[in-house]
């Protein structure tokens, strides 16, 4: 498909060895070298790599910075959490309440029947489907509102951000429809397996990373495809992409879609092991939190992003651990510094300082361009309706 | 939902409402005033503006607490020294910020997102570790105390009779300051054509630093203004910074008429509808409303025509 030398199938030699490594750290490094609840962290921290991921195709890439991520993170993550939920509240374990067999942050707030657009979720091929299209329909719904009216850049940016915040006011204020700003806590089983023991969420754990890994293989391959050249040619020159006579807002709904869909799956993963869902994952700051992952990482670079993912989380984790008020300055200014000092995050001090040292190592990937083409100055994004 | 209430009572439901509203109102145009000219004309966009908002309050409840202590006999008047003192505080905040981060990245607007939320992170923060996490509040002189009847059911606030005089006589000043002085013109030459300002002569760089800072300080008379109607805390600042970005991009975001005109039309339609329904689902409305007319008139309500 492509007639770029040195290709196998969509993969470049180096990508293939950053996969490899990646995998090798996530299957065998990190499971033997920590223990378990310091695994299920890393297993949370992954779920929002989705996101990032989804962040890299479409900001990245396409020049859509969205800063609404979380509302499809938080609908995956409903999704999910309704159907335990509902396995969770069957009529035998619910037998104390005015309603049994509806869950119990409904029956508190005196309904007493299931509300018409939680039925479906009683079946888990409906919920694994819904998972996938439900953001993926609502970033269409929306991608088309926005971008067949050249709404871009900035504009959508706080289009979306406002967003987020309506879902947030929306999921508290319907306290008796989605659990208001607790959530949808206390799930127990999935299909009657147990998912609160050790084991299943160490096996949830690979089951994540599994994900993550095919999610990686698809983002490269997207980005490897012609799709993919013509997502960075909008970025750069949107215009003359018009001109050339493809349909430039098709191409924009597409990967804001996918990207949608990317952070629903992190969502329905992080509903799974971590065992409940709450507004607090949807909102504006956990949204805007999830671009810096993507900004730390590299927002040019898809195995960046998931490195940065883990090492602000983790930074996140350790910081607050230990000095709580410490860790808002060190997010304030890692926002910065990826600004101002290194702007391609990670991947881009990784391809600037040590891909060339590393090069003479292994002289089959030394042979390419060293220098890979230096990336646009990011956040060129097409202007706004003009 | 109106056969409950009976014409009149409907009437001063309204009126009531309305008022307010109309407080609401006053708020968000004088954020929206500072972020009209920060966003609109320099297209910088700045998430940080609610936290210059907020030091604007901070200056204020230490300049009544100072005024309380020190010199009590002239505690009727603080109030309009405490807003010159936020006015330049913010302001020159908002100047060594743009010296030192916001100049670099005026060809990247979305990374000035970024970087300013980082900058609203770290405010926060200061103000937590220097000011306490709690909610102050300022206390009002007794000319602002009390209420003025106006019918038998209805009253008005005087503090917020106040804020709605000062926000109008704000957004004048910078009418006034923006379209009919010399420095108004050339924040204008620069906006509308950098490169040809700079060529007649208009440093380009001191204007950027001015404007910005007079959006910043404009921000911190908000704050003050804030005061006189509720408590402030180091987060208060971020609540309003989604509604505030909306009201400037629905009211097009270089007109401050149509930023005027927005600002009315969103905080009456939730402060009347929070009456009939709850607070929060007044809120998702405003906002689902707002967002859906911006998808269908991305400019904005009001547009300055301009040849690019």
């Amino acid at each position: 498909m492509s007639k770029a030398s040195g290709r196998t199938f969509f993969l470049r030699p180096q990508d293939i060895i950053g996969i490899v490594v990646l995998a090798f750290i996530l299957v065998v490094v990190l499971p033997l070298t920590l223990d378990n609840f310091r695994l299920q962290f890393v297993g949370k921290y992954l779920t929002y790599a989705f996101v990032a991921l989804g962040l890299v195709l479409c900001w990245g890439y396409a020049g859509i910075l969205s800063l609404g991520q979380g509302v499809f993170f938080g609908l995956g993550g409903y999704c999910m959490a309704m159907f335990l939920k509902l396995e969770a509240s069957s009529p035998a374990n619910t037998k104390i309440q005015t309603t049994p067999g509806i869950p119990d942050f409904m029956d508190w707030n005196q309904i007493t029947e299931l509300p018409w657009f939680w039925e479906p979720f009683k079946s888990f091929g409906f919920t694994t489907v819904a998972v996938v299209l439900v953001p993926a329909f609502f970033a269409l719904v929306l991608g088309y509102a926005m971008f067949k009216r050249r709404v871009g850049g900035v504009y959508f940016a706080i289009i979306t951000q406002a967003l987020a915040a309506i879902m947030t006011i929306l999921i508290i204020g319907q306290q008796g429809y989605t659990g208001g700003i607790n959530g949808i806590t206390d799930l127990r089983t999935l299909h009657g397996w147990d998912i609160r023991t050790d084991s299943a969420k160490t096996i949830l754990y690979f089951v994540c990373v599994a994900l993550l890994i095919a999610c990686i293989l698809l983002a490269f391959y997207v980005k490897s495809s012609k799709l993919g050249r013509i997502l960075v040619a909008m970025r750069d020159k949107e215009d003359r992409v018009r001109f050339s006579g493809y349909d430039v807002s098709s191409f924009k709904i597409f990967v804001f879609c996918l990207a949608a869909s990317l952070s629903a799956i992190g969502g329905a993963m992080f509903t799974l092991q971590v065992g409940f869902m709450s507004p607090s994952f949807v909102g504006i700051v956990p949204s805007i939190e999830m671009v810096i992952y993507t900004a730390v990482g590299g927002r040019l670079s898809i195995l960046g992003a998931i490195y940065g993912t883990l090492v602000v989380n983790w930074a996140k984790t350790s910081f607050s651990e230990s000095f709580p008020e410490l860790w808002l300055f060190g997010l304030g200014g890692l926002f910065i510094a990826v600004v101002l000092i290194f702007p391609n995050g990670i991947a881009g001090l990784w391809q600037t300082y040590i891909a060339p040292h590393l090069g003479p190592l292994f002289g089959g990937v030394a042979k390419r361009k060293a220098t890979p083409p230096a990336p646009p100055s990011p956040g060129t994004a097409p202007a706004a309706a003009e | 939902m109106f056969s409950d209430y009976s014409l009149a009572e409907l009437g001063s439901i309204f009126i009531m409402q309305g008022f307010a509203g109309l407080i609401l109102f006053s708020v968000f145009v004088l954020m929206a005033l500072g972020l009209a000219i920060i966003f609109g004309q320099m297209g910088v966009i700045n998430m940080a503006h609610g936290e210059f908002m907020i030091l604007g309050a901070y200056v204020t409840y230490f300049t009544s607490q100072l005024f309380l202590h020190y010199i009590p006999s002239l505690f009727g008047i603080y109030f309009f020294i405490a807003m010159i003192l936020a006015f330049f505080a913010s302001g020159a905040l908002g100047m060594a910020v743009e010296w030192l981060m916001i100049r670099r990245l005026y060809k990247r607007p979305l990374d000035t997102l970024l970087a300013t939320w980082g900058l609203s992170l770290i405010l926060q923060q200061v103000y937590r570790s220097v000011f306490g996490p709690r909610e102050v509040g300022v206390e009002l002189p007794n000319w602002m105390m009390g209420s003025l009847p106006v019918t038998e059911v209805v009253e008005v606030q005087i503090n917020g009779l106040f804020v709605m005089g000062l926000t109008i006589a704000i957004t004048i000043a910078v009418a006034l300051l923006m379209y009919k002085s010399a420095w108004g013109k050339q924040v204008r030459a620069v906006v509308q054509n950098r490169v040809m300002a700079g060529a007649v002569g208009i440093n380009t760089e001191k204007i950027d630093r001015y404007t910005f800072g007079l959006g910043c300080g404009i921000a911190g008379v908000a704050g003050s203004a804030f005061t006189m109607i509720g408590s402030t805390g180091p987060t208060s600042g971020q609540l309003y910074i989604v509604d505030t970005f909306l009201v400037v991009v629905f009211g097009g975001a270089q007109s401050l008429l149509g930023t005027i005109a927005s600002a009315f039309t969103i905080s009456q339609a939730q402060s009347t509808m929070e009456f009939f329904l709850s607070g929060s689902m007044a809120k998702v409305l405003t906002l689902l409303g707002v967002v859906i007319i911006l998808m269908l008139r991305p400019q904005g309500l009001f547009v300055i025509k301009v040849r690019r």
